[in-house]
């Protein structure tokens, strides 16, 4: 058989040449038969005109407008193109002087001689009008139309986020973008850049001498159409976000609002922030520059997402949950209240209060005695655990799944996780497992390493309201026509402990509002349930903290509210809360005097 | 031939031709490689912060790896073939779990400039397995068995370098069915191979609805026209029934089972969805960049389409554009010439090896070779789709540079042995 197949070397031969026959034919027509291909330096050029697709809007969870675009125009150079001009005219045309537009061209010429760059970016319509009439005299310049986001009101800063133009390293990594392109730089914008860019087209255009365009290059054979980018509901209330921001004006802290069945959240509001019109437009660096250097009142800061403090009595449902689903105390398991706690020297104190609670009234009355002796027989529960880190490491892992020291991976860029310390950690402070229940005793009233974020806090009153799971936050309730969210924005995510352990618990927060910590914040007509709390602070007033949701029969709105340096958290934020749940469910308050004097409020220098 | 040999040269019975074609492919890639990215205040052709100058070291390297692999007795790559196979496989899967990714494909090892591309090496090291194996004296790839062999050997690599996203890579080794043919296996294995293949990208490009009308009127007219097929009514239905379902499967799977981001890289593989960067900007720019250098081409150094930013991956894979638009018609005829002689010279010089193992070596070279150089040049003529591999010797960078070199100088080397049977 040796030599019987070796014919087929022609076959294979053969082969070779039909295609290389075939490429030189087509090599020989686009090069040489086509001429419509040639395009000689001196009579005409080609121009890449890029054509900017409008970038998504973004609309609340009513339809009303939060994004839109404005149309602005660039003025594009393409260096070698460029012949000898009236350089003065040019100049005081664009309002630069001499030197800048010399720098200018040099810098264009330094990025590519061939390529167009931005000569002078985001010119008025006035300017524009100047220009274009007087165009023909530049070759090598012409006019490229931008958008620009504008905000119709100025609020949600931090949640719509900002765009801004690539940098290098984008440049580098996302081969989409070019030179001169934007970018959402956080917020909504950052997350669902994809959707809402759209996709940029292209118009190679022929140019005469007289920096006339000519019209397609081969009849617009190269030519692509530009995708507007996609529109996108937002799951905020634009209402609920305005009021919010109002109220917490002149007050350093945050408000988080979640719908507890969806996971959709209403408003974050974080203050003080900034108007986000100010992060676009010419002055936008200088703008950036301003806030950024503002480290007093941190405006770009997030508080609602970054932010972390200490739960404080906040946390308290969380271990009776925990004490509760563990079995170590039932619903009517009662401890008594010496105005404290006192084991040996170590001495946590309470307020006056009935004495002893069960988990109802000690939620009621927020007693401090009741949750050490609780959070005892968490730790020191040898029956199920042979030790105290064991039975911490247990312990922790109900805190996580309560949505505690995790970030929930919402769609919102830069969201922290807080802290729930670990076993290892105690290890390094007090010694390897020389550490007992009475050594981390704080968390059982959630002060010491506990951190959490107003985000998580609000999570928390969900679960509650939900009675026993959470969805994920996110702030985007659909993206274009299509119901197109990501699976992780409706599943359910579970806390491990069962529904029937958040009936008390429940009954103790609506207490706490009818005749209890949270006295002041009951809202007529809606039976809410919610939470005080006290994050102590190292380096001044503590922050005053609120947690709560409502209405209690059906639960639309779960809320967490947290004023820096406001003391104890019935004062101020209790009511704030209030004042948000009233709006929200009658969109209008009936409480006005609270408002104003909440309004009219100063803290920040508290 | 044999006084030679007693002179003990140590290129003796060497092939200049093949020598000869190579450094020039190397050296019109080199230049084209520092005209792809001059700019007038450009720095010399040899400077490291460019790619010239590097590419220039790359071509120093290749040169003493071929000096290297001529000096090394013939022997050691036949018999040490299974385990540079093995080796190869073992650094590919390796590149899936350590790998660096490039442009979404994941088929880099190393760290930062100085990372290599197994999968450049995989394809020297799967013609060497397929010549070992099917070389052996007592195989026939007649029979089933061996064919099946063969398949395994050639698509365990293709199957894992597909795994790294490096499509286009992987898709090279469907050559190796074409040496297989060589060496005797039945040719209805490729034309069906061919045929489904087509189907394939039909269905993708259309719908199957398309194709199935398109293989029913294709059956009809042949049932009517030519005669032979008169009598196998049932055979035709069954085929055409057969070939209809496959285009319906492709399809099914297609919308059903494949992930989003699996998709949008076949739409991209096919041009149905165009590139990454938007609107088929690749190919367009470099059909005008080709399109304008007329005959005469615009002289060396004179694009204006083909620097900076216009063509992206100018140095690269669309290193074509800027030979098209600088030397004209006149240099990529050439360039194209060049190749085809780089191809008949090395399946004639295979069909006079005595051993199969240099035969299959040399048709599977030459076969890797072909599909690199016509996708990539397919590719910039937009006559293919844009699938990211190098036009081999000419487009930058160091991997795919010495690949190349030492798959053509292990087959120069075995062709200088060709008196012994290995
Ligand atoms: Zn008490």
């Amino acid at each position: 058989m040796k030599k019987v197949y070796s014919a087929r070397q022609n076959v294979i031969i053969l082969m070779f040449l039909i295609v290389g026959i075939l490429y030189v034919f087509r090599l020989f027509y686009i090069q040489v038969i086509d001429d419509s291909w040639e395009i000689s330096s001196r009579k005409n050029a080609l121009r890449n005109k890029v054509q900017y697709p409008s970038r998504g809007l973004v609309y609340d969870r009513f339809g009303e407008l939060l994004v839109y675009n404005e149309a602005t125009y660039d003025l594009m150079v393409i260096p070698n193109q460029v012949v000898e001009m009236d350089t003065m005219e040019l100049a005081s045309l664009l309002d630069l002087t001499l030197d800048e537009v010399r720098e200018k061209l040099r810098r264009a010429r330094a990025y590519s001689p061939f390529a167009s760059s931005i000569f002078e970016k985001q010119i008025s319509k006035e300017t524009y009008g100047f220009i274009e009439e007087k165009l023909y005299k530049y070759p090598g310049f012409f006019v490229q139309a931008r958008t620009l986001r504008y905000y119709p009101k100025p609020i949600a800063a931090h949640t719509l986020g900002y765009i801004g133009e690539v940098n290098d390293r984008i440049l580098q990594e996302k081969p989409y973008y070019r030179m001169g392109d934007y970018i959402g730089v956080s917020g909504i914008e950052k997350s669902y850049e994809n959707q809402l860019r759209g996709r940029k087209g292209v118009r190679v255009m022929m140019v005469d001498v007289h920096n006339r365009e000519q019209g397609s290059f081969r009849e617009g054979e190269f030519d692509t159409v530009a995708i507007p980018g996609i529109n996108i509901w937002s799951s905020i209330d634009m209402k609920l976000q305005e009021y919010g921001e109002m109220l917490m004006k002149n007050k350093k802290g945050s408000i988080v609002a979640i719908e507890p069945k969806t996971g959709e959240v209403l408003c974050i509001v974080s203050s003080p922030s900034y108007d986000p019109n100010l992060m676009v437009g010419r002055n936008r660096s200088s703008n950036y520059l301003k806030l950024l250097r503002d480290s007093i009142n941190k405006p770009l800061f997030n508080r609602a997402l970054m932010a972390t403090y200490p739960p404080g009595s906040t946390f308290k449902m969380a271990n009776a949950l925990i004490a509760l689903q563990e079995g170590v105390i039932e619903p009517t398991t009662k401890f008594t209240c010496d105005h404290g706690f006192v084991f040996g020297n170590l001495r946590v104190g309470c307020h006056n209060h009935p004495s002893p609670t069960d988990v109802i009234s000690s939620v009621q009355y927020s007693c401090n005695a009741y949750y050490c002796k609780v959070f005892r027989q968490i730790i020191d529960n040898r029956k199920k655990y042979k030790n105290t880190r064991e039975a911490y490491n247990k312990w922790r892992e109900y805190v996580l799944n309560m949505g505690f020291g995790v970030t929930y991976d919402t769609d919102l860029p830069y969201e922290l996780r807080g802290n729930v310390p670990t076993a290892e950690y105690y290890d390094r402070y007090h010694g390897k497992n020389r550490w007992k229940s009475l050594s981390i005793i704080s968390l059982a009233i959630g002060q010491g390493e506990m951190g959490t974020t107003p985000l998580q806090l609000a999570n928390f009153a969900a679960t509650i309201a939900n009675k026993g799971y959470y969805v994920r936050p996110h702030v985007v309730k659909a993206i274009g026509c299509r119901d197109s969210l990501n699976r992780k924005y409706s599943e359910k995510v579970y806390t491990g402990i069962d529904a029937i352990h958040y009936e008390s618990i429940i009954q103790g927060m609506v207490n706490a509002v009818t005749a209890g910590t949270a006295a002041r914040s009951k809202i007529k007509n809606i039976t809410s349930a919610g939470k005080t709390g006290t994050a102590q602070n190292p380096h001044g007033k503590d922050h005053a903290l609120y947690i709560a949701f409502a209405p209690v029969e059906d639960p639309k709105i779960a809320i967490s509210v947290v004023v820096e340096n406001a003391g104890f958290g019935g004062v101020w934020a209790a009511p704030i809360a209030s004042l948000m749940i009233e709006y929200y469910i009658n969109r209008s308050v009936d409480w006005v005097d609270m408002e104003n004097n909440i309004k009219n409020a100063n803290l920040m220098n508290n | 031939m044999s006084q030679r040999i007693g002179r003990q040269s140590m290129f003796a019975n060497i092939d200049w031709i093949l020598v000869a074609i190579y450094f020039l492919l190397v050296f019109v890639g080199w230049i084209n490689i520092y005209a792809a990215t001059y700019t007038p205040t450009s720095e010399s052709i040899f400077d490291l912060d460019r790619n010239s100058g590097r590419q220039f070291l790359w071509i120093l390297i290749s040169m003493g790896v071929a000096l290297i692999i001529i000096l090394i007795d013939a022997k050691v790559y036949t018999t040490f073939t299974w385990v540079f196979y093995g080796i190869t496989t073992v650094l590919i899967l390796l590149v899936i779990f350590v790998g660096t990714e490039v442009s979404g494909a994941k088929s880099w090892l190393g760290v930062g400039d100085l990372g290599i591309q197994p999968s450049e090496f995989a394809k020297i090291t799967a013609a060497m397995a397929l010549a070992k194996y099917a070389g052996e004296s007592n195989r026939n790839v007649e029979q089933l068995r061996v064919q099946i062999i063969s398949f395994i050997l050639i698509f365990v690599p293709a199957l894992i370098i597909l795994m790294q996203n490096d499509t286009g890579s992987a898709l090279v080794f469907v050559v190796f069915l074409f040496v297989l043919y060589r060496e005797g296996m039945p040719g209805t294995i490729l034309w069906i191979g061919l045929t489904l293949i087509v189907i394939f990208l039909l269905t993708l490009l259309f719908s199957h609805w398309h194709v199935i009308i398109a293989i029913s009127v294709l059956t009809l007219f042949m049932w009517f026209f030519i005669r032979r097929y008169r009598k196998d009514v049932l055979k035709m239905v069954l085929i055409s029934f057969m070939l209809s379902s496959f285009s319906f499967g492709v399809d099914y799977i297609f919308d059903n089972i494949l992930q989003p981001h699996q998709k949008s890289r076949i739409e991209v593989l096919i041009g149905t969805e165009t590139d990454l960067r938007g609107a088929g900007y690749n190919v367009n720019q470099s059909k005008i960049a080709i399109g304008s250098g007329g005959f005469f081409g615009k002289g060396f150094l004179k694009g204006t389409q083909t620097k900076y930013k216009f063509v992206p991956e100018q140095s690269t894979d669309f290193i074509f554009c800027t030979i098209g638009e600088e030397w004209g018609f006149l240099g990529s005829f050439l360039v194209i010439v060049l190749f085809l002689l780089l191809l008949i010279r090395i399946i004639l010089l295979s069909e006079r090896q005595r051993s199969r193992y240099s035969r299959i070596y040399g048709y599977g070279i030459a076969g890797v070779l072909f599909t690199h150089i016509a996708v990539n040049i397919g590719m910039t003529l937009g006559l293919m789709p844009v699938i990211g591999i190098p036009l081999p010797y000419i487009s930058y960078g160091g991997s795919s540079l010495i690949a190349f070199t030492m798959m053509l100088f292990i087959f120069i080397k075995l062709d200088m042995n060709r008196q012994n049977i290995v």
